[in-house]
C-alpha cells in the first residue's frame, strides 16, 4: 500500500515539493528498497548475535531474598548418615534373596519411612503407552488419560512417605523423588535412597520445617518417568470413579505389600489410599550416576522440561551456590560435546577474547570478552541448552512435574571413582549430597511466596552463567528480520512489473519480463495465499498421519518412516489434483512472470508467521528452525531463470538452492546431523520415525513445528525453485 | 517476712477449703450468685509418643441484675465487650500447626471442641436484631483486635465472613463466622489472653505455661469461649461463662537413643511436668475455687492395658487399671492420684476411659506438684477417630480452573458403629459439610459430584439438605451448606466442586500474592454421633469444668485442611516501569511539540533559500549528498544553520538530556 502510494505520487512531474512521507513509513520504504543489501546483514548479525551469546552471558545472583541459602550450619551428621548406611546394607541384602526382593525392598523402605513417624502409602501405577493423540498437544496432563485394558503383571508401585511440618500449616509442600527400581536393585540407586533417607530422617526432627516434605520412591521399572507423572497424576486429577477397586480385585498379588506386614503398628501407619499434602512448592529429583568422576564428587543439573520449560533460575542458583561454596561439589550442566573440538569455534573465541582486550584497554570499565576456552565451553554448553530445549523432551524425572507448574530439577550426583569401595569415602559422599540437598530444602522452606522472582526463560551457557530473553531474542529477531522485509520488497516489485511500461524502473528479481500481463494486479497475491494456504492444511495432514501409521501392527520404523513418506507424497498429489487445479488453470494458459516472486512472499510471510508464533511457545526450536529455514526461504529462486542467465552469480545460486533444498527436506537434515556429530556409521532411516516418535509421545511442540511450519515451507521453495516461468 | 507468709498460707488455704463446698452447692443449683473461677489441667499421653495438655480456665460472673456492673474476679474487658455488642456466645480461636485426627483421636470432647483450624477463628451470636448483626460483628472484631494483638479486625470486611444458617450450629441469622488462615500465633497473643486469668500466670497452673515449650509443641491452640445470658431477662440466668483453653500437643524431651529399626515396638517416653514445661506447679492460684489437674487414659489405651493386665497374670486378678495406680503393669505414677474416675459405659464393647484427679490445693511452694509417667512396658495403641476421616484436596493444576475434592473415607471406628447399626434395619450416617470459599475461587456450585464407593451418585440421592450462598465479586463469599446421607457400609466417598479462579484488581492483592490465596478450612461434623463422656460421680461433677464440659453432648466435628489456590499475578513492577516510559515519551513529546510551535514556516523558507546561497563545510555537503543519494533524490545544498534553530536544537539536546536522565535513571536504580 505504501509503496502504491508512492509510486502514484511518483507519476506527476515535480515542479513543487513533494509532501515528505513520515520517517516511519520513509525507513519502511528505505528498508524495502535496500531489502538485499539489509536481509545479508540482518541473517549475519543474527548469526553472529547468536556466536556472541556465551560473551554476553550474565553470571546468575540469587533473585529472592527469602531464600537465604547458605546462611545456616547444616545440622546433616554422621548419625543419620550412619542409619542411611544401614538402609543400603538392609536392602542389599533383602536383594540378594532373589524371591520376592521387589516387595521386599518396597516393605523395607517404607518401614524405614514409617520408623520415622513419616505417614507412609504406597501408589499403584499403570504404565501409560506411548501414543499418538493428535489432539493432546498443548492440553493439560489430564486429559491424557486413556483407558487401557490394564494386565497385572505390568504395575509398578511408588512408596510415598509424607513429614508433616509440625508448626505448618500443611499448605505447601516440598517432594524430594528417587527413582528406584525394586526389581533389579543396583548400588547407586540404593545411594541415592540414602542420600534422601538421611535427609528425611533428618527432617523429622527439625524445628524449622515449614512445609510438608514428601519423599516420593518412584518405581522405574517401566523408565523414570513414568512412575513420577503417574503419581503426580493421581496427586492432581484423581480418579474418582471406580479405577482404583478394579486393580485391587484383578491383581490379587499387589495386596501382597500390606498383607505380608506382621507388625500392628506399621500395618496401621502404611496406609494403601493416596496421600497427600499441599500445593508443592519445588521438587528435587535426586539420582546417583553409576559412572563415576575421575578427580572430585561432581554434580549435574538438568533442568529442561516439555517443551524447552525451564524451572525458575533461582532453584538452580541454589543449588549451584550449595554445591560450589558449601559443599565443595564441581557443578556441570549438560555440553554438547562435539562442539568443544571444532576448530572455528576456538578461532572465534581467541576473536572475542582480544576483541575484549582491547575494549579492556580502551576503557578498563568495559568488561567484554570472555577466555577463548570459557568461550568454547560455553557455547557447548548453550548449544546443548537449546538443543534440549528445542527437541522439548523433558531430561529427566523432573519434566513431570512443570506439566503441574512445579518448579522441579534433577540432580545427577557423581562420586569419585574410588569413593564407593571405601566405606569412609562413602560416607563422606553421602554426608555432602545429603547437606547439599539439606541446604536446598531449608532454602525452599524459608521460601514465602512461590518461584517467582527470577528468570524463567533463560539459556545456560555454564552453571553460573546465564542468557535471558532480553538478549537472547535480538539473535532470533535479527535472524526473521529479513523475511516480511524481503516478502515487502518481491511484492512491490511483483507489483510494479506490471507498470514496468509506464515507469522505466526495472525490478531487481523480475528483469526477465518479455511481455506484461494484465490481471487484477491487487487481487494477484490471493491466489498465491491460497496455494500456500493448502499447502500448510497438506503439512498438518502430514503431521496427523502417524497416528493411522501407528496402528499399523508389528511394523519396523524403516517401514513405517516408508508407509509415512508415500502416504504424504500421495496426499499431496491428490491435493493438487484435487483442490489446485481449478485455481491454476488460469495461470497454466499464460504462466506469469512474476507469479513466482508472489508465491515467494507469501510463503516468506507464513514463515515468518510460524515463526514468530513459534518463538513464543518454544524458543529454541524456532531459533534452530530459523537457523535452517532463512538462507532456504531467502534464497529459493526459479532455476529455470538461473539456468538461462549462466552467469556465475546465477549457477552459484543454483548450486546453493539444491543443497539447501536437500538438507532442508526434515529427514535429510536429522540424517545429516546426527552423521555429522555422532558418524555416519550407524546412521539409518527409521532414525527419523523413531525420533518423531520420541517427539509426539512427550507432546514436544516441535513436531508440530516441523509438520505444519517446516514441511509446508520447505515443499514450497522446493515449488519456487522448479516453478516453470 | 517469709515467715509470717508461710504461716498465713494454710490459714488462707483453710479458708477457701471452708468455702469451697458453699460455693459449689450455689452453683449447682444452676446460677451463679457470685463470681468464681477455676482452674484445671487435663493431660493425656498420645499413642504417637506425644503427651496432649488441655488448660482449662473458666470464669463467671452472675448477672448484672443481680450483681451491677462491678467485678472482682472476672475480666471487665470482657463484660464491657459483651455488654456493649450483646454478644450472646462468641469464641475465638487462635491455633498454630494442625490436629492430626487420625493420631490424637477425632471421637472425643477435646477434638472436636477444641481442635480449630489453623490461624484465627471467630463466630458469634448476637442478640440484636437481625439487621444489626452485622455493624455488632465489625465493631467486635475490631475490639476483639485490640484485646488480643492480632488482625481480627480484617474479619470486618464483609468478603471475609459468613453467615451459616444451620451448617455450622443452629442459629439462623444472628451467626456470623469468619476465618483468617494466614494469621501467625504467637506470644503477643498469649500474654492478653493470659491478662484475663486472676492471676495471669504468676501462680497456680497457668504459671506453667513456659512459653518456650509451650510454643515448641506440635499444636497449639489458644480459645476464648464466651456464653452470656445477660440479655435474658428470666431469672436465674446464669451470667457470662468464660473458658478461656489452652491445648497444646508436646513431645516429651527423650533423649534419642540409639534407633531401633528392629520390629519389636519402643517404649514411650516417660514424661513429667518439668520435663514437659520445664516447670512444677508450686500451689494453685488463690483466687480459683478449684485447681486441679487430670490424667486422662484413653479407652483404646485403657483397653491395651486391661489386656496386658490379663496377660501378666502374677499380680492378683481383681485389681483393674483404675482402681490401683501402683500395681499398674503399663506405667506408673510418681503421685498417688486423689481420686480415679471411671467413665460410664456408653458403648458396651468399648472399655471405659479413666481419669485420674490430683488436687492442686494441697501443694504449695514448699512441696511442689510434680506429675509424672514412666512407662514399664510398651503400649501400643490407637485413639477414637471420627467415624469419617475426612481430607479436602485441589485437584487440577493452571491458572484458569481448578476442582476441589472433599474425599471421605470410613474408619475403624464407624465400621463398628454401622454395622451395629446396620442390623437395626435401615441407616444413614449423617454428614454436614459446611464450608465457605473466597469470591476469588468462583465455585460452580452445580457441578457438584457425589461418588459414594468409587461410583456415580445423583446428587439428588445422597445430598439431604443444601443451602448455597453464591459469591458476590468483591462482596461476599460463597458458602455452601450441605447435609449429606450415606449407607452404612460405605468405604469412601468424595464430594467435587469445581471452580474457575477470578481475577483480582491489582491493590487487592496482599504483600505476597505469589504464595497463593487460602480457602479456609470446611467443618465435616456428624450430628448423629455424639462427643459425650459421662464420668462416674457424685454431685460434684459441676465442680469440674472440664468434666462438665465432656458430658455435654456435642456431635463429633472436625476441620479439613486449609487449602492455597495459586492465582495469577501481574506483574507487579509494571505500573513502575509503566510511569517511567511515560514519563520519556511525555519529556520527547514536549520537546518536539516546543519544536514546531517555535519554527515558523515563512522563516524557514526564508531561511532555506538564504542557505542555498551560502557556502557549507565541506563535510556537511558531503553527508548530505550521501544521505540523498541512499534516499534517490536530487542533490540540494545544505543550509547553514540561523541562529534559531540552533537555539531550537539546543533545548532539543536538552529534552533528549531529560529523557536520557530518565532512561539511566530506570536502567540502573529499575
Amino acid at each position: 500500500m505504501v509503496a502504491e502510494k508512492e509510486s502514484e505520487t511518483e507519476t506527476p512531474p515535480i515542479h513543487r515539493a513533494r509532501p515528505k512521507p513520515r520517517p516511519i513509513v520513509q525507513l519502511g520504504i528505505f528498508l524495502i528498497s535496500h531489502s538485499l543489501l539489509f536481509s545479508v546483514v540482518f541473517s549475519t548479525a543474527g548469526v553472529l548475535a547468536l556466536l556472541l551469546l556465551p560473551v554476553l552471558a550474565k553470571n546468575t545472583y540469587i533473585s529472592e531474598n527469602a531464600l537465604m541459602p547458605g546462611s545456616v550450619a547444616p545440622m546433616l551428621s554422621n548419625q543419620e548418615v550412619a542409619e542411611a548406611n544401614r538402609l543400603v546394607k538392609d536392602l542389599t541384602s533383602s536383594n540378594s534373596k532373589p524371591l520376592a526382593s521387589a516387595i521386599g525392598s518396597q516393605r523395607l523402605i517404607s518401614q524405614y519411612m514409617s520408623n520415622l513417624g513419616a505417614e507412609v502409602s504406597h501408589h499403584k501405577f499403570h504404565p501409560q503407552l506411548n501414543q499418538f493423540h493428535p489432539l493432546h498437544f498443548f492440553s493439560s496432563p489430564d486429559s491424557g488419560r486413556v483407558e487401557q485394558n490394564i494386565s497385572c503383571a505390568l504395575h509398578g508401585v511408588n512408596t510415598v512417605g509424607i513429614i508433616r511440618a509440625p508448626r505448618g500449616d500443611g499448605k505447601e509442600a516440598i517432594v524430594l523423588v528417587t527413582p528406584f527400581n525394586s526389581v533389579k536393585l543396583n548400588q547407586n540407586e540404593a545411594l541415592s535412597l540414602a542420600i534422601a533417607y538421611s535427609v528425611f530422617s533428618l527432617l523429622t526432627r527439625v524445628p524449622w520445617l515449614a512445609k510438608d516434605v514428601i519423599w516420593l520412591v518412584a518405581d522405574s521399572q517401566f523408565g523414570e518417568y513414568s512412575g513420577v507423572a503417574a503419581w503426580l497424576r493421581d496427586y492432581h486429577t484423581p480418579v474418582f470413579s471406580g479405577l482404583g477397586t478394579l486393580d485391587a480385585e484383578m491383581c490379587p498379588e499387589s495386596n501382597n505389600i500390606y498383607g505380608l506386614n506382621e507388625n500392628l503398628s506399621i500395618k496401621r501407619t502404611i496406609y494403601d489410599g493416596f496421600k497427600r499434602a499441599g500445593t508443592m512448592a519445588a521438587a528435587l529429583v535426586i539420582k546417583v550416576a553409576d559412572r563415576s568422576e575421575q578427580y572430585e564428587d561432581s554434580l549435574s543439573i538438568y533442568a529442561e522440561a516439555s517443551n524447552g520449560q525451564m524451572p525458575n533460575l533461582d532453584l538452580i542458583n541454589i543449588v549451584n551456590y550449595l554445591a560450589v561454596h558449601r559443599q565443595g561439589l564441581r557443578v556441570k550442566v549438560e555440553k554438547f560435546w562435539p562442539l568443544l573440538g571444532l576448530k572455528w569455534l576456538k578461532t572465534l573465541g581467541e576473536i572475542f577474547e582480544s576483541l575484549g582486550h582491547l575494549a579492556r584497554s580502551v576503557n578498563p570499565q568495559w568488561k567484554f570478552g570472555i577466555p577463548a576456552a570459557d568461550y568454547i565451553e560455553g557455547s557447548a554448553t548453550l548449544a546443548s541448552s537449546l538443543y534440549y530445549q528445542a527437541l522439548g523432551v523433558p531430561t529427566g524425572p523432573h519434566g513431570a512435574f512443570r506439566d503441574y507448574q512445579v518448579d522441579a530439577i534433577t540432580l545427577e550426583i557423581f562420586p569419585k571413582v574410588s569413593s564407593l569401595d571405601n566405606k569412609v569415602r562413602q560416607n563422606d559422599f553421602l554426608l555432602r549430597s545429603g547437606r547439599l540437598i539439606e541446604g536446598v530444602i531449608r532454602s525452599v522452606n524459608n521460601l514465602l511466596e512461590k518461584f517467582h522472582q527470577s528468570f524463567f526463560l533463560y539459556l545456560l551457557t555454564s552453571p553460573g552463567k546465564f542468557v535471558s530473553v532480553g538478549v537472547y531474542m535480538i539473535a532470533f529477531a535479527l535472524l526473521v528480520a529479513p523475511l516480511p522485509m524481503v516478502a515487502a520488497s518481491l511484492y512491490v516489485d511483483a507489483s510494479n512489473s506490471d507498470y514496468s511500461l509506464k515507469i522505466d524502473k526495472p525490478a531487481p528479481f523480475a528483469n526477465a519480463s518479455d511481455e506484461p500481463c494484465i490481471t487484477l494486479k491487487s487481487w494477484k497475491w490471493l491466489f498465491a495465499a491460497k496455494k500456500v494456504f493448502f499447502v500448510h492444511l497438506w503439512g498438518s495432514v502430514v503431521s496427523l498421519l502417524p497416528y493411522f501409521i501407528c496402528q499399523i501392527p508389528s511394523c519396523t520404523p524403516t517401514t513405517s518412516f516408508i508407509i509415512w513418506v508415500f502416504l504424504s507424497i500421495l496426499s499431496l498429489v491428490v491435493m493438487y489434483i484435487v483442490l489446485a487445479s481449478p485455481s491454476s488453470h488460469a495461470n497454466e494458459s499464460q504462466p506469469q512472470r512474476g507469479e513466482w516472486a508472489i508465491l515467494k512472499s507469501v510463503t516468506l510471510s507464513a514463515a515468518f508467521i510460524g515463526l514468530c508464533l513459534m518463538s513464543v511457545i518454544n524458543f529454541a526450536s524456532a531459533e534452530i528452525g530459523g537457523l535452517l529455514m532463512v538462507p532456504m526461504c531467502l534464497m529459493a529462486h526459479p532455476l529455470k531463470l538461473d539456468v538461462k542467465a549462466r552467469s556465475i552469480r546465477t549457477v552459484s545460486r543454483v548450486v546453493y538452492n539444491l543443497v539447501l533444498g536437500f538438507i532442508g527436506f526434515p529427514p535429510v537434515a536429522f540424517i545429516v546431523l546426527k552423521g555429522a556429530f555422532e558418524g555416519f556409521s550407524g546412521v539409518n532411516v527409521g532414525d527419523f520415525w523413531s525420533w518423531v516418535e520420541s517427539l509426539w509421545a512427550w507432546n514436544s511442540a516441535t513436531y508440530l513445528y516441523i509438520g505444519m511450519v517446516y514441511l509446508p515451507c520447505w515443499v514450497l521453495c522446493i515449488h519456487v525453485l522448479f516453478h516453470r516461468c | 517476712m517469709a515467715l509470717p507468709l508461710l504461716l498465713l498460707r494454710p490459714i488462707l488455704l483453710l479458708s477457701f477449703l471452708l468455702f469451697a463446698p458453699i460455693l459449689n452447692f450455689k452453683a449447682a443449683l444452676g446460677s451463679v450468685t457470685e463470681e468464681d473461677f477455676s482452674e484445671e489441667l487435663l493431660l493425656r499421653p498420645l499413642p504417637d509418643r506425644k503427651v496432649l495438655a488441655h488448660f482449662h480456665f473458666r470464669s463467671r460472673a452472675p448477672h448484672t441484675s443481680s450483681n451491677g456492673r462491678h467485678h472482682h474476679l472476672f475480666p471487665k474487658a470482657i463484660s464491657q465487650l459483651v455488654q456493649k455488642f450483646h454478644v450472646k456466645e462468641m469464641e475465638l480461636s487462635f491455633t498454630q500447626g494442625r490436629w492430626n485426627y487420625d493420631r490424637w483421636g477425632g471421637f472425643d470432647p477435646i477434638s472436636s471442641n477444641n481442635a480449630k483450624p489453623p490461624g484465627v477463628e471467630l463466630w458469634a451470636v448476637f442478640d440484636v436484631p437481625l439487621e444489626q448483626v452485622d455493624d455488632s460483628w465489625k465493631n467486635l472484631t475490631h475490639a476483639l483486635s485490640g484485646l488480643f494483638c492480632a488482625s481480627v479486625n480484617f474479619l470486618e470486611s464483609s468478603t471475609t465472613y459468613s453467615a451459616p444458617e444451620w451448617g455450622y450450629r443452629p442459629a439462623p441469622g444472628s451467626l456470623r463466622y469468619g476465618t483468617l488462615p494466614r494469621e501467625a500465633v504467637c506470644t503477643e497473643n498469649l500474654t492478653p489472653w493470659l491478662k484475663l486469668l486472676p492471676c495471669r500466670d504468676k501462680a497456680g497452673l497457668s504459671a506453667l505455661m513456659d512459653r518456650p515449650s509451650i510454643y515448641k509443641g506440635f499444636y497449639h491452640s489458644q480459645r476464648l469461649r464466651l456464653t452470656s445470658s445477660e440479655f435474658e431477662s428470666e431469672e436465674g440466668a446464669s451470667g457470662i461463662v468464660l473458658q478461656q483453653t489452652l491445648t497444646v500437643v508436646v513431645q516429651p524431651d527423650s533423649e534419642r537413643n540409639v534407633m531401633s529399626y528392629s520390629h519389636e515396638t519402643k517404649l514411650q517416653p516417660s514424661w513429667s511436668l518439668t520435663s514437659i514445661f520445664g516447670r512444677m506447679v508450686t500451689g494453685r492460684c488463690v483466687l480459683a475455687k478449684s485447681s486441679t489437674i487430670y490424667l486422662q487414659l484413653d479407652r483404646g489405651l485403657v483397653g491395651q492395658l486391661d489386656y496386658l493386665q490379663k496377660e501378666n497374670e502374677l499380680s492378683s486378678a481383681d485389681k483393674s487399671v483404675y482402681e490401683g495406680f501402683s500395681s499398674n503393669p503399663g506405667f506408673e505414677l510418681s503421685v498417688k492420684p486423689d481420686r480415679v474416675l471411671k467413665e460410664l459405659n456408653g458403648f458396651e464393647k468399648k472399655t471405659p476411659s479413666v481419669v485420674y484427679e490430683f488436687y492442686i490445693e494441697k501443694y504449695s511452694e514448699s512441696r511442689p506438684f510434680d506429675l509424672g509417667l514412666t512407662w514399664k512396658l510398651p503400649v501400643v495403641w490407637s485413639c477414637q477417630k471420627a467415624p469419617l476421616h475426612a481430607s479436602r484436596f485441589l485437584m487440577g493444576s493452571g491458572n484458569e480452573r481448578g476442582a476441589i475434592a472433599i474425599s471421605l473415607r470410613s474408619t475403624e471406628v464407624s465400621d463398628e458403629f454401622l454395622h451395629t447399626d446396620m442390623s437395626e434395619g435401615r441407616c444413614k450416617l449423617e454428614v454436614k459439610v459446611f464450608q465457605v470459599v473466597p469470591w476469588y475461587i468462583k465455585v460452580y456450585f452445580h457441578t457438584v459430584r457425589v461418588y459414594v464407593n468409587e461410583q456415580p451418585q445423583e446428587v439428588s440421592d445422597v445430598v439431604e439438605k443444601m443451602r448455597v450462598s453464591p459469591s458476590v465479586d468483591k462482596v461476599s463469599p460463597g458458602v455452601m451448606e450441605m447435609v449429606l446421607k450415606f449407607p452404612c457400609g460405605m468405604k469412601s466417598a468424595a464430594i467435587t466442586l469445581e471452580f474457575d479462579k477470578g481475577f483480582l484488581h491489582i491493590d487487592e492483592y496482599p504483600p505476597d500474592a505469589n504464595q497463593g490465596f487460602d480457602i479456609p478450612a470446611a467443618i465435616i461434623s456428624f450430628p448423629n454421633f455424639h462427643t459425650s463422656m459421662q464420668f462416674f460421680t457424685d454431685k460434684s461433677v459441676d465442680r469440674s469444668s472440664i468434666l462438665s464440659k465432656f458430658q455435654e453432648n456435642n456431635a463429633v466435628l472436625a476441620y479439613t485442611e486449609v487449602l492455597l489456590v495459586p492465582l495469577t499475578t501481574p506483574d507487579f513492577s509494571m505500573p513502575y516501569n509503566v510511569i517511567t516510559i511515560t514519563c520519556t515519551v511525555c519529556a520527547l513529546y514536549f520537546g518536539s511539540l516546543l519544536n514546531v510551535l517555535r519554527k515558523r514556516v515563512g522563516e524557514e523558507e526564508r531561511s532555506s533559500k538564504s542557505k542555498a546561497t551560502k557556502e557549507t563545510g565541506r563535510l556537511r555537503q558531503l553527508l548530505s549528498r550521501v544521505s540523498a543519494k541512499l534516499r534517490g533524490r536530487p542533490f540540494e545544498p545544505p543550509q547553514p544553520p540561523s541562529n534559531s534553530s540552533s537555539f531550537i536544537s539546543s533545548k532539543l539536546i536538552l529534552f533528549i538530556l531529560v529523557a536520557g536522565i530518565a532512561v539511566f535513571w530506570q536502567v540502573y536504580f529499575g
